[in-house]
C-alpha cells in the first residue's frame, strides 16, 4: 500500500444511538472511500447504550476491519451528541477530526473532497453545505424546505457567520481547533453545531465549504420536532447577543 | 463588538438622522419639500426589505436541489454493502 506523502491522520467520530441497521453500511462506505484514496484514518464509534444492539454490530465490524481501524468507545447511557464528540475526541489519535452522522444522511464519498479542499487551502475547518452549488436535500417537502431556508436567511442576516450551512454536522476540523471550539461552546444538543461554526468565525479560524447532498434517514426514527425550532431560536438570540 | 451591539449602533445612528430631519434645527429646502416622504421612509424601507426577504427565501426554496440521484445511489450501495459484509462474515440482526 502506498502511504500518503503527508503524515495526516483522520479520526472519524461516529456517534450512534439506535443505528443497528445503518452502522454496518456507513462503516462499509467509509472504508471503501478512505481506502480508495489511501488516507490514514481510524473510525471511533461512540455508542450510548443503544437498546437495539448497535454495539454488537460495532463489535462485529471491529473484528472484520481490525481494531486499529475501528475503535469502540461506548458509554453507559444516552448522554447527548455534544459530549459524545468530546468523549470520542479524547481517544482520537489523528491530527484531524471528521464528524458525521451515522444514519446515512451524510455520504462518505464527500470525505475525500473535504480533505482535498483542506489540503489545498490549509483550512482550519471544512464544512459540508446543503445550500451551495450541487448541494441539496432529498426527501424534504415544501414546509421543511421553507423552514430550513427561512431559518438560514434569518441567521445569515443576524450573524453573518461566513459559512452557509450552520446546523449541518458533516465537518472536518484540525484537532486542536476543534478542541478550542468545544471548550468555548456552551450550547447542547442540536444547536451545538451552529455555535461551533459561529465561534470558529469569531475566533478567526478559516472555513472552507463543500457542497453535500443530505439524504433523509432510511432506517430508524427521526427525532426532528417542534422543540428544535424553539431551541434554534433561542440559540440564534444567544449568539446574536454574545458573538 | 457583538452582533447585537453592531445592529443597535447602526440603528441608533439611522434613527437619530431621521429624527433630526423633523426638529427644524437644520434648514434645508429639500427637507421641507419632502417632509412627508421622509416621515414614511423608514416604513417604506422596512416593507421593501420584507418583500426582498420573502422573494429570496421563496426563490431558494424552489431552487433547493432535490437530490434524487443521491438517494438512489445510497439505496444501491446499501445492497452492495450488505452483500459484501455478509461475505466477510457479518451477521445482520434479524428483526
Ligand atoms: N452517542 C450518541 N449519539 C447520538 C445521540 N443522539 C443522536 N446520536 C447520533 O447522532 C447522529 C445524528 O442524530 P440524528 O438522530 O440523525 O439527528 P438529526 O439528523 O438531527 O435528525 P434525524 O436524522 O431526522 O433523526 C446519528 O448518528 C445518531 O445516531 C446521543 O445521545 N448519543
Ligand atoms: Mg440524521
Amino acid at each position: 500500500m502506498v502511504k500518503s506523502t503527508k503524515n495526516n491522520k483522520y479520526s472519524i467520530l461516529l456517534p450512534t444511538y439506535n443505528e443497528v441497521e445503518n452502522l454496518p453500511i456507513i462503516i462499509w462506505m467509509i472504508v471503501k472511500y478512505m481506502d480508495q484514496s489511501n488516507y490514514n484514518y481510524e473510525i471511533i464509534i461512540i455508542d450510548d447504550g443503544s437498546p437495539d444492539g448497535t454495539l454488537d454490530a460495532a463489535k462485529q465490524l471491529q473484528s472484520i476491519y481490525g481494531d486499529s481501524k475501528i475503535i469502540l468507545k461506548p458509554r453507559e447511557k444516552k448522554l447527548g451528541l455534544g459530549t459524545a464528540y468530546i468523549h470520542g475526541m479524547k481517544h482520537a489519535t489523528g491530527n484531524f477530526i471528521l464528524i458525521m452522522d451515522a444514519d446515512l444522511s451524510h455520504h462518505p464519498k464527500f470525505i475525500p473532497e473535504f480533505i482535498k479542499l483542506q489540503e489545498a487551502n490549509n483550512y482550519d475547518v471544512v464544512s459540508g453545505t446543503r445550500y451551495l452549488g450541487n448541494g441539496g436535500v432529498s426527501g424534504w417537502d415544501f414546509k421543511r424546505k421553507l423552514i430550513s431556508r427561512g431559518a438560514n436567511f434569518l441567521t445569515q442576516l443576524l450573524l453573518r457567520p461566513g459559512a452557509s450551512d450552520l446546523t449541518g454536522s458533516f465537518r472536518l476540523y484540525k484537532k486542536d481547533v476543534l478542541q478550542k471550539l468545544i471548550e468555548s461552546c456552551v450550547s447542547k444538543g442540536y444547536v451545538f453545531q451552529m455555535e461551533m461554526i459561529v465561534r470558529a468565525r469569531q475566533m478567526k479560524y478559516t472555513i472552507g465549504e463543500v457542497p453535500i447532498t443530505f439524504v433523509d434517514r432510511v432506517y430508524g426514527e427521526s427525532k426532528l420536532g417542534g422543540s428544535e425550532i424553539v431551541q434554534f431560536s433561542l440559540a440564534l438570540l444567544h449568539l446574536f447577543a454574545t458573538t | 463588538m457583538t452582533k447585537l451591539m453592531e445592529w443597535l449602533s447602526v440603528l441608533s445612528v439611522l434613527i437619530s438622522v431621521w429624527i433630526s430631519c423633523f426638529t427644524n434645527r437644520y434648514k434645508f429646502e429639500i427637507l421641507d419639500q419632502y417632509k412627508e416622504f421622509i416621515l414614511y421612509l423608514p416604513f417604506i424601507l422596512i416593507a421593501l426589505f420584507g418583500l426582498y426577504a420573502v422573494a429570496v427565501v421563496l426563490y431558494r426554496v424552489f431552487t433547493f436541489n432535490n437530490c434524487v440521484e443521491a438517494a438512489a445511489e445510497v439505496q444501491k450501495q446499501i445492497i452492495e454493502a450488505k452483500e459484501d459484509l455478509a461475505k466477510k462474515g457479518f451477521v445482520f440482526k434479524t428483526s
